[in-house]
């Protein structure tokens, strides 16, 4: 019982993780059709952003939290402006090499800088215990990382469904000659989109930096995961990203439990194996 | 690419226009004259120039599928390390002939890639991009797992690779796996040259720039696509035979994303939908590697990056489309 709720809250917190990093690939990637293999470079971002503040300057934890999202959101949107924007509309290939040789400048920008060796993010001591509650006893931390992913989920699914902004975003995804015909400026939608897309993987990269050392090479080890949350979920929805992190989340936790020789060989098998069966993911409406 | 046909051109027959984009243009003589130039530079070169060989037949192969089919795969490193394994475990089980060797890596590749197209074939874009990412992974962690065979994270030794024809052997200062590499080159090159010129190559295209087009004009799209598949895996299992037997050894190296997506850059360096931008690609990559890598890793990842980004952005059609802009035919 003990063990089973154990790998329950690892799961949920290594979901969380998954969801933060990947969900705004879900926005890019599903709802702008940009194949953007170089999404994890927010996420390294954010990561690298807070551990040198913290070691260097001595920041504290919980407003680098909040400040680096809003500096890679920045770095996000000139991206997206200067470079991201002239390949709308090109072939996933130009996409895929595109985002490619941007995994690249942006890892040996880091190696240059930081040196080939993975950063230390520190944790603030207060978050470093843990919480015992009868025979169960949960990391803090932890805690507030699922807190956390909650939190954005809930928030994103409000935000795109219910408010003005998320219509705005949803119609100009949906046709984006008539979004534009009807007044909206869709090229600033993109750009604000995008940018949130970026500050989240940031607060992915930042909160997961226990789980995803935080190295040169970050950028190309998350890709496969980030992608896989994206397809199993299924293009063209934000609904469907948290079930699809929580079940990968879940298959690598209970694989890594009970199976460790075998985790890797297990989620490739049933990814391929679901993406066969629904190509359009769990919850997509375009393939 | 159809638009661009002049219309002197269309007036010919179709026949008559496939005969005339077949002929021998004279630069096409210019990778051969670039092969023999090689033995003339000193043995010192050997390494470099079989390196290159092969790598350019590996893009050759993944130039089909991807330029030609319109095929757009992260995983074609499954078909190098499948052909690399083969030919290295026939060799580590006593068979070490050469040529045979190639042709036991292309039959494995082949087999793994009609199995594998058969299945990922059936989806398109995105999802099948995923799918032979997720393949690409699987194969290279059962690579990893199955010690027993392959070798593990140790990857494959006592690879011993006989004298080619039973006559020449692999000396150390790399003659004989030089010319050997640039023969297979020269005759893959001839070969897929003439299968894209053929009637069944221009079929490919015609599939690539419009599916729902040539499946209306009675066009059996997905056998067509599964032949190329299998084509191109065979190919890139040539590629990967041969590798093994000048490396005298196969490991995860050969098998993995990296690799693939590798592979995917030289060409798209080079210009995809081209054989001669399959093999400026790897060239260029590899003789640059050689100069700038040496002197900081990181340096040369900055500098392949950008160039990346650059071609993608302002030169879509690749280094080789270049060629087109002195010639003055503007794009491709």
């Amino acid at each position: 019982m003990v063990t089973l709720v154990e790998i329950a809250f690892q799961s949920l917190a290594y979901a969380s993780v998954l969801y933060l990093v990947s969900v705004g690939l879900s926005v890019t990637l599903g709802l702008m059709g940009f194949v953007n293999l170089a999404h994890g470079i927010f996420a390294m971002a954010g990561g690298y952003v807070v551990a040198t503040a913290i070691s260097a300057a001595g920041a504290p934890w919980w407003v680098m939290v909040i400040a680096a999202p809003v500096v890679v959101a920045l770095g996000a949107a000139v991206l997206e402006r200067l470079l991201y924007s002239r390949l709308y509309g090109r072939g996933e290939l130009d996409q895929v090499l595109f985002s490619i040789g941007l995994i690249f400048v942006a890892g040996a920008v880091v190696r240059l800088t930081f040196g080939p060796l993975p950063q230390q993010l520190r944790l603030p001591e207060a978050l470093l215990q843990s919480l015992e509650v009868g025979p169960f006893s949960f990391f803090l931390y932890k805690l507030v990382v699922v807190a956390a992913g909650l939190a954005v989920a809930i928030g994103i699914h409000l935000g795109i469904e219910r408010t003005r902004l998320g219509a705005m975003v949803r119609a100009a995804v949906e046709n984006r000659g008539m979004a534009e015909s009807i007044g909206l400026d869709t090229s600033r939608l993109f750009t604000a989109t995008f940018a949130l897309g970026g500050a989240l993987g940031a607060v992915g990269g930042i909160l997961g930096a226990d789980v995803f050392s935080l190295g040169p090479t970050y950028a190309f080890e998350i890709l496969v995961y980030v992608q896989t949350v994206v397809a199993v979920a299924g293009l063209g929805t934000l609904r469907g990203s948290f079930l699809a992190s929580l079940l990968i989340a879940t298959l690598q936790t209970v694989s890594a439990y009970y199976l460790p020789a075998f985790g890797t060989i297990i989620l490739f098998s049933a990814v391929f194996l679901l993406l066969l069966a629904r190509p359009r993911g769990l919850f997509g409406r375009i393939s | 690419m159809s638009d661009d046909v002049s219309t002197a051109e269309r007036r010919v027959p179709f026949a008559a226009s496939l005969r005339s984009k077949h002929r021998l243009r004279p630069a096409e003589l210019l990778p051969l004259v670039a092969v023999a130039i090689v033995p003339l530079l000193g043995s010192g070169y050997y390494p470099l120039a079989t390196q290159i060989a092969i790598t350019v037949i590996f893009g050759l192969s993944l130039d089909l599928l991807v330029g030609y089919a319109g095929i757009v795969t992260l995983g074609h490193g499954i078909f190098f390390g499948v052909g690399a394994y083969a030919s290295g475990i026939a060799s580590v089980h006593g068979w070490g002939d050469p040529v045979s060797g190639l042709f036991i890596g292309a039959a494995a590749a082949a087999v793994v890639g009609v199995v594998q197209g058969f299945v990922v074939l059936r989806t398109a874009r995105f999802t099948l991009l995923m799918l032979t990412l997720c393949s690409v992974f699987l194969v290279s962690e059962v690579a990893n797992k199955a010690g027993w065979l392959t070798g593990g994270a140790d990857g494959l030794t006592g690879v011993m690779t006989g004298p080619l024809l039973g006559v020449w052997t692999f000396d150390l200062d790399g003659r004989t796996g030089y010319l050997f590499s640039a023969t297979v080159f020269v005759l893959v090159w001839i070969g897929l040259r003439g299968l894209v010129h053929a009637p069944f190559g221009q079929s490919i295209m015609a599939i690539r720039d419009n599916p729902g087009r040539a499946e209306a004009i009675g066009m059996a799209v997905r056998p067509r696509l599964l032949i190329v598949y299998t084509v191109s895996a065979a190919i890139a299992g040539t590629a990967g035979a041969l590798q093994a037997e000048i490396d005298q050894f196969a490991g995860l190296k050969n098998v993995g994303f990296e690799i693939s997506a590798t592979i995917l850059v030289m060409l798209a360096l080079g210009g995809t939908g081209r054989l001669y931008g399959a093999m400026a690609g790897p060239a260029v990559y590899l003789i640059a590697q050689d100069l700038l890598a040496k002197i900081n890793p990181a340096m040369w990842q900055l500098w392949l990056g950008l160039l990346i980004v650059a071609t993608v952005l302002f030169v879509p059609g690749g280094l080789s489309s270049l060629a087109d802009v002195f010639r003055g035919r503007g794009k491709r």
